[in-house]
């Protein structure tokens, strides 16, 4: 499914990481690729935090290895921190420093020129939003603005690849969207991945997804890929007054119907029914056909395709049922 | 390099950034001048000894409470996952923490000079035992600051760094003080002496800087913040 054939930017080989009994990511591959925005899917202890350790060397695999631009993550791990920007989960930072005095203090450790700092800082005060808590120490600051603060840390020296974990966690709505943006923008043309358990956050931002449950990885592909993968399980929900055996009866024989179930009835003499579908589109018509043609009253009609929740639920649930959470 | 310099900045001023590195100070000064006091009026004389044989045991409570939160925080605060993803080695991390702690330790030391000052006025004191003495607090400050340090990369706990400092300085301390060679076999004793903490201190003070001495101190510093690095490395394996 990959068109380009560069070496990819991050390279992961046959990753496991133990922790005692508990397995916590199991034998995992994958490449992604410059200017792919890899959005990394799981229930919560997954696996998606250890695996952004491991390629941020702050925990070292117990099998395989991943290369980061081209720099392995056992041989030269400070060198492959130098190209990453890394947010861990809910930004850690130190509680007892001014906003301005962290973001210099990380762009210092980053080693960026005294003469660039300046002008690093500034940019991040205005892409993070900060200019109104650059004189409060970052313990007095709320989530919002603490995530915000770990943000513009991460990418203070415009790094070409971003590893953000749950990164939009404790914002506000306005602020996820612009987040988002940012994520999309910064995207184009460099490398992220984010993790999140937010579905939509995924199909907001991301070329290509990766779903592991349990340590494993589950599925892989676009949003759209993913998609159609559930394809044959679209539905129809449709609303009819009339006899319900009757209705049933009638609308399994439509083409493309491969299921029909009664959901609900309604007081006035309308039920509704659930049709399972090999193509959704072509069997809202012939329902809508069928009620024009014996002159039902319809009261409603919409396709459900199959979303990333449906899929994420599917895979997720496949081995264990009770373990998922939101 | 300026990675470790940039952490020794950071931690130096954290001291400041709360009351916590004020009241060190303050206590640091007023229990030292106050048990320096008592003892100088009683014997009458124009020397600093009384206040550098208390040193070692003060450093004892002092030294750890400078260093527990260094790597206990980090830990607790989960801080430590920033710090170590930016491309920083584990030893310059190391080195920058105790560097920091350690001008911190001197500043405490240097704040006690008004004490040299005023038994000069009193009378005319021997100046090579004063500035042994305080050549020597220095190296000897830095070994507890090695083991307090590496005492809090063992914990998130900050009390319980406190405490392992304290215990770790104090066992290195004992072993080489009389009441233990008294009791300990005839071969052992001067092994021990050797490796007592306070052994080398007390002979620096006396004036005399024998390279031993430094050796002995650059020893201990080192084996100890070796452990640290390894400490730290080793989370990754965890």
């Amino acid at each position: 499914m990959e068109s380009r054939q560069a070496t990819p930017v991050i390279d992961i080989r046959g990753v496991t990481k133990r922790f005692g009994e508990t397995v916590a990511v199991d034998d995992v591959s994958f490449q992604v690729h410059r200017g792919e925005v890899l959005g990394f899917l799981g229930p919560n202890a997954a696996g998606k935090t250890t695996t952004m350790r491991i390629l941020t060397c702050y925990l070292a695999p117990d099998e395989g290895t991943a290369a980061v631009a081209g720099f392995d993550i056992f041989e030269n791990p400070v060198e492959v921190r130098r190209r990453i920007g890394y947010l861990p989960e809910s930004a850690p930072l130190y509680l007892d420093m001014g906003v301005l005095d962290h973001l210099r203090f990380v762009a210092e450790v980053r080693g960026i020129s005294q003469n660039d700092i300046e002008s690093r800082v500034d940019d991040m005060i205005d892409v993070c939003g900060l200019q109104a808590v650059l004189s409060k120490d970052v313990g007095e600051l709320s989530k919002g603005f603490r995530q915000r603060v770990g943000l513009a840390i991460t990418m203070i020296h415009d790094p070409d690849i971003l590893i953000l974990d749950e990164p939009t966690t404790g914002l506000d709505p306005s602020q996820i969207i612009e987040i988002r943006e940012l994520i999309r923008t910064i995207g184009s043309e460099k490398t992220v991945i984010l993790s999140t358990h937010i579905l939509p956050e995924v199909e907001a931002t991301s070329t290509r997804v990766l779903i592991i449950n349990e340590g494993r990885l589950v599925a892989s592909g676009t949003p759209g890929e993913l998609a159609s993968m559930a394809m044959g399980d679209d539905r129809v929900v449709v609303t009819l007054r009339g006899p319900a055996a009757d209705l049933e009866a009638a609308l399994l024989a439509l083409p493309h119907a491969t299921g029909v179930e009664v959901t609900g009835a309604e007081p006035d003499g309308f039920v509704r029914f659930g049709l399972l579908s090999d193509d959704a589109t072509g069997l809202a018509d012939a329902v809508f056909d069928l009620a024009r043609d014996r002159g039902l009253r319809l009261r409603e009609l919409r396709r459900e395709t199959a979303s990333l929740e449906d899929i994420f639920l599917k895979l997720t649930r496949m081995d264990d049922s009770d373990e998922v959470t939101e | 390099m300026s990675a470790t310099a940039s952490i020794f900045r950071k931690e130096f001023k954290s001291y400041f950034s709360s009351p916590s590195g004020f009241v060190f100070l303050t206590a640091f000064l007023v229990l030292s001048a106050w048990l320096f006091f008592r003892v100088f009026f009683l014997i009458g004389q124009a020397s600093l000894r009384p206040f550098f044989s208390i040193m070692p045991w003060l450093y004892l409570f002092f030294v750890p409470a400078a260093a527990m939160r260094m790597w206990a925080e980090e830990r607790k605060l989960g801080t430590d996952e920033m710090l170590l993803t930016l491309p920083v080695r584990e030893a310059e991390a190391v080195a920058g923490k105790f560097l920091a702690a350690l001008s911190f330790l001197a500043l405490a030391i240097a704040l006690t000079l008004p004490l040299p000052i005023a038994v000069s006025a009193l009378g005319d004191p021997d100046p090579g035992p004063i500035v042994g003495g305080y050549v020597g607090l220095l190296l000897m400050g830095a070994a507890y600051l090695a083991i307090a340090l590496f005492a809090s990369s063992l914990t998130e706990n900050q009390i319980v760094a406190f405490i392992v400092g304290i215990t770790i300085s104090f066992a290195l301390f004992i072993i080489g003080e009389d009441i233990v060679l008294i009791a300990a076999p005839k071969w052992a004793a001067p092994v021990l002496r050797y490796l007592g903490l306070g052994q080398h201190f007390a002979s620096i003070a006396r004036g005399v800087i024998d390279s031993r001495d430094i050796v002995y101190y650059f020893s201990v510093i080192g084996f100890f913040l070796y452990l640290n690095v390894r400490v730290i490395e080793s989370r990754k394996w965890r």
